[in-house]
């Protein structure tokens, strides 16, 4: 059991970020519950992480195929457009007027030669610079800009734009690592797996709001004690359960991990496995071919759930492809906003075979049902009764890549790599 | 914006018509009893033709033709696979569900004998200790063909409005 503490060790300590929030002394075995409740940290997560030196995920280039085409989307909190420039450029600008501040794309996708804001009609240009203002030089010779009014002034805000394979990245900050530096030799190639250049067809989009804190959902997709416990699907049909192979991999920041792991791996189902609750001898499928594994890529694994630092995993389940960004909706919510997809060069049935494995994940998926029921069980815990501090001791004090699933060890490398981070050190 | 297919056809105001309607609009309160229910083993088995197809998709999805589902079931043996694990196999909170249905029509009845219909539904969502809330409002959007004297479902699409799910749908609506 975890210690009871008051507010964690709230007080003016040095080194803490101007929060006054300082981390517990007994290190990365214990999570303080304010990470996931403080309106002051989130305010901070906004500013130091999803607004600082990161590389959000905003799209897919599929979205947005030719020259005008764009789509709302989120780069951390804030809602942004990402549009495809006259030149072929994938631009991403912030989705808020440069004269009072409208929403001035609405729609969640469509094509058009430039952006026009509904309230004043000021006009920009695909790139986000301001080509026209009405009345600019009033009427009569009265009103409109004074003559110093420059449009290279008035434009939207431009975020740094990086992309790889079909993946459209953007950053607030100048300063931002090339992205290749972001994720690590070790990263890129779990990366480059899934988008190996192939042509991406967009199956669809699904999305939800998880009452709970956006960091609890990298947890879940660093935490493979979990995996192997709570999900019948992965336990009984062996996507995912002890005694396989499997690996929760970290980059050397602490910051992205994947997890993996290889079907029918396994000499025998352990003794173990048979008594948890999710292992169903029982659950005979009537129609199989949901478990289904066509052999298209590369590596040894058959799942890789890859998380990247601060709103980005890539999910690869069999042969089930999509992309997920995480969009804080302030301390106690998040939306997930789901892109399935597949290749362009898939036959019909290969896509319907993504189509029906599609319902292991989403918001209805039988995983990704219960991720999002079980992260609401946690923020409602947490939210609700004293203040305390989760225990992350599986595994020990051990950091870093992991090959036992009954390991903390990738939660530990996130949150030595947050405090840092976030300065509650 | 995009109509939802056959939303342009005039409905005929023929007696055989309102036959068809009331038949489904029959068939419909027993659908959303059995949900209300959490009955899922009569949910996949009597409502269905044993090739039917069924999904659960946002109208964004719908209106692009992008064909994913948030459930997808391709025939009856996938219906009764999502019973089961909901039924037997899945955590979730508890909570009580109402379904609503209404504004049933037939768009077209098809040279097969195939009847072609859509009918608005709402799902009530209300978890313990929380306030009823709109869980999903969208449209069924059906193929019947009659089997045995009985109307079954060949295919029901559910295309909601509301983009943004509450958490997680445990149960098809
Ligand atoms: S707020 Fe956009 S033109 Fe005035
Ligand atoms: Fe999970």
């Amino acid at each position: 059991m975890a210690k009871k503490k008051s507010p964690a060790s709230k007080g003016a300590a040095p080194g803490n970020g101007g929060t006054g929030y300082k981390w517990p002394d007994e290190g990365f075995t214990v999570i303080p519950d304010w990470v996931y409740t403080s309106d002051e940290i989130y305010a901070r997560e906004l500013e130091l992480i999803f607004e600082g030196p990161t590389w959000n995920f905003v799209g897919l280039e599929a979205e947005i195929p030719n020259p005008g085409d764009f789509r709302r989307t989120h780069a951390g909190a804030r809602p942004v457009v990402m549009v495809r420039d006259a030149d072929g450029a994938v631009r991403v600008v912030e989705n808020r007027c440069a004269h009072r501040g409208a929403e001035l794309c609405r729609p969640l996708s469509g094509s058009v030669k430039e952006f026009m804001c509904p309230y004043h009609q000021w006009t920009y240009d695909l790139a986000g610079n301001l080509i026209g203002v009405p009345f600019r030089r009033g009427l009569d010779g009265e009103g409109g800009m004074t003559d110093d009014f420059r449009n290279e002034e008035h434009g939207l805000r431009k975020l740094q734009v990086t992309t790889r394979n079909g993946v459209v990245f953007a950053s607030y900050s100048d300063a931002v690592e090339p992205l290749e530096d972001y994720l690590g030799a070790e990263m890129i190639e779990t990366f480059d797996q899934t988008f190996d250049g192939r042509e991406i067809r967009i199956l669809g989009y699904y999305r939800n709001t998880i009452p709970s804190n956006w960091k609890s959902y990298h947890e879940n997709l660093k935490d493979p004690y979990h995996a192997t416990l709570l999900h019948a699907y992965l336990v009984t049909f062996g996507l995912f359960r002890a005694g396989q192979r499997s690996a929760m991999i970290v980059d050397e920041v602490g910051r992205h991990g994947v997890i993996a792991s290889a079907r029918g791996d396994e000499p025998e189902i352990k003794a173990e496995t048979r008594e948890l609750k999710a292992f169903r001898e029982d659950m005979v499928l009537q129609d199989g071919r949901i478990m289904d594994l066509v052999d298209e890529f590369e590596g040894p694994w058959t799942v890789t759930m890859q998380t990247i630092w601060p709103n980005f995993i890539v999910q690869r389940e069999l042969n089930t492809l999509g992309t997920r960004r995480i969009v804080p909706k302030g301390p106690h919510a998040f939306d997930l906003h789901w892109t399935m997809f597949g290749y362009a060069a898939d036959d019909d049935e290969m896509t319907r075979h993504r189509l029906r494995q599609g319902n292991l994940m989403g918001p209805s998926g039988f995983l990704g049902a219960e991720d999002g029921e079980a992260l609401q069980f946690v923020q409602d815990g947490l939210r609700h009764s004293l203040p305390s501090q989760a225990f992350i001791g599986l595994g020990g004090t051990e950091e870093g890549t992991s090959t036992s699933p009954i390991s903390e060890s990738a939660l530990r490398s996130m949150y030595r790599y947050y405090s840092e981070v976030m300065g509650l050190r | 914006m995009m109509a939802p297919e056959n939303a342009g056809a005039v409905q005929p105001n023929t007696a055989a018509l309102r036959e068809f309607r009331l038949e489904i609009e029959e068939f419909n309160v027993e659908y959303a009893r059995v949900l209300d229910e959490f009955d899922l083993v009569r949910w996949a088995e009597d409502f269905f033709t044993e090739d039917a197809f069924y999904r659960v998709t946002g109208r964004e999805n719908f209106e692009a033709g992008l064909p994913v589902g948030l459930i997808y079931c391709e025939g009856k043996p996938m219906l009764k696979d999502r019973a089961f694990a909901v039924l037997e196999t899945t955590t979730f909170a508890p909570r009580y569900l109402l379904h609503m249905n209404s504004n049933a029509r037939v768009t077209q009845v098809g040279a097969d004998e195939a009847i072609h219909a859509q009918s608005n539904y709402m799902v009530l969502e209300t978890l313990v200790e929380d306030k009823t809330r709109i869980f999903q409002a969208g449209r069924y959007l059906d193929t019947f063909v009659r089997q045995d004297g009985r109307l079954l479902l060949k295919k029901r699409d559910c295309v909601y409005d509301s983009l943004i799910i509450p958490n997680s749908m445990i149960f098809p609506v």
